[in-house]
């Protein structure tokens, strides 16, 4: 996550002055589910991949690499577009996930 | 000394002053609809537009959302967008005001002030006015046709400016200025062109070569700052207002600034007041004068950015002040300039009280202004709001 700048840093009246900027605004804050993988069962069909409506999951050549929870606002589309059968993403409350 | 131009004297009403000084400046995109009592203004300017005498793209929208929204899309493209209305029309484009301002958006807006229904009036006041005074315009009031001309000029000059990026609107009273034909001395064409210059936008949609997103998202990380920056907008107003007024000067020998100080020097009490009603409270403060009463009067030129300060400063050597608004901030302590006067004079023990006048066009008559001087020297007070000129 960049550092939030102060009001004299900022571009006026709101403009973004260049593409990409999403990038680097961290969206991972607003999940209230996380998605967690098992790489036992997933068959690497990238339906996730395609889906994601925030390019968040990684994948390298043609396989599962991971989730980019920078950007995974926790939608949960991935684990619905997982095959029945196949099952390997799940939602768990990121209450799970502290201390 | 200022130095004289060429210039000529015509009568004009105030429509048709301020649609001659939007013929000069030759905008590039008109977005209007009609509203009495504006609609005189935009029927004057289309006519240019229909004779060639300017390149403007006139936009007959459907409503004053749409015209407001148009201008905001022509600003955002990178050119000088102008539009005008009144009362009900200002209302119809309260969101998108908001939205010109946040995007920082020098669109220039003629507003002929109006009174808002219910129940139904075509008439003065400045309720219209007043209900977008927190929306991130600039506002600077007119007393009379010259005025309305040689703000309108102004204005272009005060929103573009890199510091400033500022919606501006410059206001003219309904019917009293707008349908009133007075004689004013115009500027030569070319004149007021040089004065206001060539727009070059800070950015536009419509450059390729450096693609841009406007109208985007803050969520609550950054929309406070962006609110903070336009704030800073404002603190720079003030300058520029005081340095195109100064080049105004030097042009024309018309003097301009946030206040008008008419016979303050050695004033015991003093009116404050905006718009053409100055121009009553001029003659009977000249009344009072001539009987050795020691009568001032401040006439408030720009109301947003409001000149705390100035006032403050112009106001402290008096006995007491009295603010006459034509309009009413319902609930309130008293109308809408007088508690920014108020809190203008905050820790000074002068009284300021509050009186309403005039609305719905109701005619401000010197007897009504003596009263609200003779209250001030005869140490009345009251606390409540008084009117002018209303029967019990």
């Amino acid at each position: 996550m960049s550092k939030l700048k102060g009001w004299k840093d900022i571009p006026i009246g709101a403009i973004v002055p260049h593409g990409g900027t999403a990038f680097d605004y961290e969206t991972g804050s607003w999940r209230s589910f996380r998605p967690v993988h098992d790489r036992d069962k997933c068959i690497d069909c990238l339906d996730c991949w395609f889906c994601c409506p925030d390019n968040a999951i990684l994948a390298e050549e043609g396989k599962f690499k991971g989730f980019d929870m920078m950007h995974c606002k926790g939608c949960g589309i991935c684990a619905k577009v997982c095959p029945p059968k196949v099952g390997a993403i799940t939602m768990k409350p990121e209450s799970d996930f502290r201390e | 000394m200022a130095k004289r131009l060429s210039t000529k004297r015509l009568a004009l009403t105030g429509n048709e002053a301020v649609a001659e000084a939007f013929k000069q400046v030759n905008p590039d995109v008109a977005a209007v609809f009609p509203i009495t009592p504006q609609t005189e203004l935009m029927h004057k300017f289309a006519e240019y537009v229909n004779d060639g005498k300017v390149d403007t793209e006139l936009i007959a929208v459907e409503s004053e959302h749409s015209a407001m929204s148009a201008a905001v899309g022509a600003a955002a493209g990178g050119v000088r967008a102008i539009t005008a209305t009144s009362a009900n029309g200002l209302a119809l484009m309260w969101e998108i005001l908001y939205i010109a301002a946040g995007m920082r958006l020098p669109i220039v807006m003629a507003l002929v002030n109006r009174s808002l229904g219910g129940p139904l009036n075509i008439h003065c006041d400045h309720g219209d006015a007043m209900g977008a005074r927190d929306a991130g315009w600039i506002h600077i009031y007119s007393e009379n046709t010259q005025e309305a001309y040689d703000n309108t000029l102004q204005a272009f000059r005060i929103a573009e400016h890199r510091e400033v990026m500022l919606p501006t609107m410059i206001t003219l009273d309904g019917f009293i200025i707008s349908h009133t034909t007075e004689v004013l001395e115009i500027l030569d064409d070319e004149t007021a062109k040089s004065f206001v210059g060539e727009y070059k936008p800070l950015t536009s949609l419509l450059n390729p070569d450096q693609p841009v997103t406007m109208g985007s998202l803050a969520l609550p990380d950054y929309y406070f700052e962006h609110k903070r920056q336009l704030v800073e907008g404002m603190y720079n107003a003030p300058r520029v207002i005081e340095q195109v007024a100064k080049e105004y000067y030097e042009l024309t020998g018309r003097q301009y600034g946030f206040l008008e100080n008419y016979r303050m020097e050695d004033a015991e009490a003093a009116i404050v007041v905006m718009g053409s009603a100055a121009g009553t409270t001029k003659e009977v403060v000249d009344s009072l004068r001539d009987r050795g009463v020691k009568a001032g009067m401040i006439k408030l030129r720009v109301f947003r950015p409001f000149p705390h300060e100035q006032l403050a400063n112009a106001l402290s050597h008096l006995n007491s002040v009295a603010v006459l608004d034509r309009c009413i901030s319902y609930g309130a302590q008293g109308g809408p300039v007088f508690g920014e006067v108020r809190s203008a004079m905050y820790g000074k023990t002068i009284p300021v009280h509050s009186y309403i006048y005039g609305l719905g066009g109701r005619d401000l008559t010197p007897h009504m202004v003596e009263s609200a001087y003779n209250d001030l020297f005869e140490g009345k007070s009251d606390p409540r709001m008084r009117y002018l000129g209303l029967r019990e």
